[in-house]
């Protein structure tokens, strides 16, 4: 009996099943969440072809500077959480909870900077539905952009804030040295679903951010 | 009351308190749990029906104003699609039958798999308030700029429940796929196993894929009503098309949720009632990819008529006649199957029978509505109607009721009164084509469908409609008794009443927790009867 065969539910045969599960499992639901953020990219597409103008107009009023801090926060955090699976792979246990608490401290600042755009956007009353002034004759088609940038970037938040309270349950695990280089998967796909959180974001900032702001 | 053989007690037995079965993580008992809470639903959908029916015996408006039937035929659609169509055969014969077909002690997450029925069950119950007090007037398919902006209906909080319930579909389809690909017992190869194991993992595909679509399409509506912004609304520069690309990139999929799995039983109770191999297995398992695949391209034919570009449709129309082949394969198939074959006509199989033959005339009335010509004709007539009811109601519940009768033994380890089962197929056969075919009829004359009152001259046909829901009714009501019936009176079922091969025979009538006492090893492919 290996030491931690209390790991493995008592419908699998061994870990190795138990793992194997588990990774497709993460890897079939990432492929959900691919279709459920696929949605906005492909309406964002479409409002973008039928109103060119109006889009590249609204863009401008995305703060270049912090969105750009978000995405280097992001894609550090990803390298981080990256760096906790392989130190536990390693047989590390201190470390990898450091940096899992790292990875959640960057993911919270993420929510804390895109916070500081939404407050901002609140004072240019560009917030569709609570805070908007139509300003200009593109007013009307702007409110579409502003609309999709907050039902994105909104879901986005969501899928950090759990990202982070995913993580910082991996951190306790860790630190209470459940995990080794013979079983992690938990923080394995917790870690994969951090990458998706990621790459998810890699797609929002070009489009909202940098598309036609010249 | 345990036969002495068995050591380990039945699933029904593990366990007598409701916190047992509230709690449990055994996919048998978690079947059940799906097939009563989908069967309470089917009744509430089919009260809705029978108002419809009522009102449609005669020309004039006379039951109900026009509202309140906009409002009945939308709570008739949104329950029986997403509360009865969509889970039916997957949530229940699948989560049942699925790790015993493959030989293994349960899903891959258990834990998952009930907390689907939760969502299940609060999204179907907070849907159905919303249908109740308010009401929706909207259709089941949500069709913007109404649904965003003019609707005074109960829109918001109806999709919010649809939402909640398309994540229960989404994580039985994971828990599926994950299940079949590493939970098959020694032996099990891909392709040993059996069919109903194949359509499920092709619907999974479906569910796993097409559900996230329609869910985050609900919370813009949803988002559009609460903000007064409107993608999908031309007054305020949206598009209304793309709501429709949307809804139907995700509805149309669904309709091969609903057959995908009936086609998956009837593979399992034609080859069990004429002791046969499957004709063409292969085949068979290429045409469900195939349909699963081919289904995800097909959408824009629901929208010949509503603006989108001629080429979109023409590629759309002719791609819905390519699906149409894998279809036909199979029906070919069975059909060989039976060919020349010892038929023995039980319930399961005349259950089968119906199916196959109404799948065929709702298949091939599909083709006419492929056809972009006809469909302009066609499009929003009770010809439509006819056609969809044949796939679903003629299809699906067919063989879901067949499946439940073939399994029931297995399930509940009674036998059920043959002689009525018999009855209540021949009686469902014949009122639901007395039901739907003047249907067809009727549309074909032009009557247009979701209203409330008709000229006096599709009187006759409507009369035998509603004659014909009668006895649909009465045939969807008569299994409920004997089934009960046999819970108490019904004879002992021995392991494998029907003399079947697969997996789910070789263990007790009703399995043990774990459903098999040795972990089964398999050695050859599927429907192994030995010809006679």
């Amino acid at each position: 009996m290996n030491a931690h065969a209390t790991h493995t539910a008592e419908q699998f045969d061994d870990a190795a099943q138990q793992r194997d599960a588990a990774t497709l499992g993460m890897w079939a639901f990432l492929s959900t969440e691919v279709l459920f953020f696929g949605v906005l990219f492909a309406a964002y597409t479409v409002c973008r072809v039928l109103w060119p103008d109006a889009f590249a107009s609204a863009s401008r009023h995305t703060d270049l500077t912090l969105g750009g801090i978000e995405t280097a926060v992001l894609l550090t955090s990803s390298f981080t959480v990256a760096l906790a699976v392989r130190d536990v792979q390693l047989g590390g246990r201190r470390l990898a909870a450091a940096l899992l608490c790292g990875t959640a401290v960057l993911g919270l600042a993420f929510l804390a900077i895109h916070g500081l755009e939404y407050y901002d956007d609140y004072k240019a009353a560009v917030i569709p539905g609570i805070r908007y002034e139509e300003v200009g004759g593109l007013a009307a088609q702007e409110r579409l952009f502003f609309f999709l940038y907050y039902v994105t970037t909104g879901f986005h938040g969501l899928h950090v804030g759990i990202g982070v309270v995913l993580l910082l349950i991996m951190a306790v695990r860790t630190h209470r040295a459940e995990f080794g280089p013979e079983y992690h998967t938990p923080l394995e796909t917790s870690a994969l679903y951090w990458h998706l959180v990621d790459i998810v974001w890699i797609f929002v900032f070009p489009l909202y951010y940098q598309v036609g702001r010249a | 009351m345990l036969p002495a053989e068995h050591a380990a007690p039945s699933y029904l037995t593990d366990g007598n308190t409701l916190r047992s079965w509230l709690v449990t993580h055994d996919h048998k008992r978690i079947a059940i749990l799906y097939a009563v809470s989908i069967t309470f639903f089917f009744f509430l959908g089919g009260i809705a029906a029978a108002l419809i029916r009522l009102e449609l015996a005669t020309p004039a408006g006379d039951v109900m104003s026009a509202d309140t039937y906009n409002k009945t035929f939308t709570f008739h659609g949104v329950v029986m699609v997403w509360f009865f169509l969509i889970p039916s055969i997957p949530t229940t014969l699948g989560n049942f039958l699925l790790p015993l077909m493959i030989g293994a002690r349960d899903v891959a997450f258990p834990r998952l798999n009930l907390f689907s029925w939760y969502l299940y069950m609060a999204g179907g119950i907070f849907t159905v308030a919303c249908l109740l007090l308010g009401g929706v007037d909207t259709g089941w398919t949500f069709y913007t700029p109404f649904s965003t902006m003019f609707s005074n209906s109960n829109v918001m909080l109806t999709v919010v429940g649809v939402f909640i319930v398309g994540f229960s579909s989404i994580l039985t389809g994971l828990n599926f796929i994950v299940t079949i690909h590493t939970m098959r017992t020694t032996g099990m190869t891909w392709f040993r196993l059996p069919l109903f194991v194949w359509s499920m993992y092709g619907v999974s595909l479906v569910m796993l894929l097409a559900t996230p679509v329609l869910a985050m399409t609900l919370a813009l509506i949803a988002a559009e009503r609460l903000l007064g912004v409107g993608i999908f609304d031309p007054a305020l520069g949206g598009d209304p098309l793309l709501f429709q690309h949307f809804f139907w990139f995700y509805s149309h999929p669904a309709v091969y949720i609903m057959v995908l799995p009936a086609m998956g039983v009837v593979s399992e109770l034609i080859t069990a009632g004429v002791r046969r191999r499957i004709f063409g297995y292969r085949f068979m398992v290429y045409s469900i990819i195939g349909i699963a695949v081919i289904g995800f391209l097909v959408w824009g034919h629901h929208m010949f008529v509503a603006g989108q570009s001629m080429y979109a449709s023409i590629v759309f129309s002719i791609l819905s006649f390519i699906i149409a082949v894998p279809s036909a394969i199979k029906v070919f198939n069975w059909t060989a199957t039976l060919y020349k074959g010892d038929i023995a006509f039980g319930a399961p199989m005349i259950y089968a029978l119906g199916f196959v033959g109404l799948f065929m005339l709702g298949g091939l009335t599909g083709l006419f509505l492929a056809a972009t010509a006809l469909d302009v004709n066609l499009t929003d007539t009770y010809f439509v109607v006819a056609h969809f009811h044949y796939i679903m109601v003629g299809g699906s519940v067919m063989a879901y009721l067949g499946g439940i009768h073939f399994w029931w033994p297995k399930i509940t380890g009674r036998m059920f009164s043959e002689a009525w089962a018999r009855f209540a197929a021949i009686l469902m056969f014949l009122g639901f084509n007395l039901t739907f075919f003047p249907q067809f009829l009727a549309g074909a004359e032009g009557m247009p469908r979701r209203y409330h009152q008709y000229p006096a001259e599709y009187g006759l046909l409507n009369v035998l409609s509603s004659a014909g829901a009668v006895l649909l009714a009465a045939s969807y009501l008569l299994p409920i008794g004997y089934f009960l019936w046999s819970l108490r009176f019904g004879e002992r079922a021995g392991n494998d009443p029907w003399g079947a091969e697969g997996l789910e025979w070789t263990t007790s009538s009703p399995p043990p927790t774990h459903n098999f006492e040795e972990p089964p090893v398999v050695t050859e492919g599927p429907y192994a009867y030995t010809h006679p």
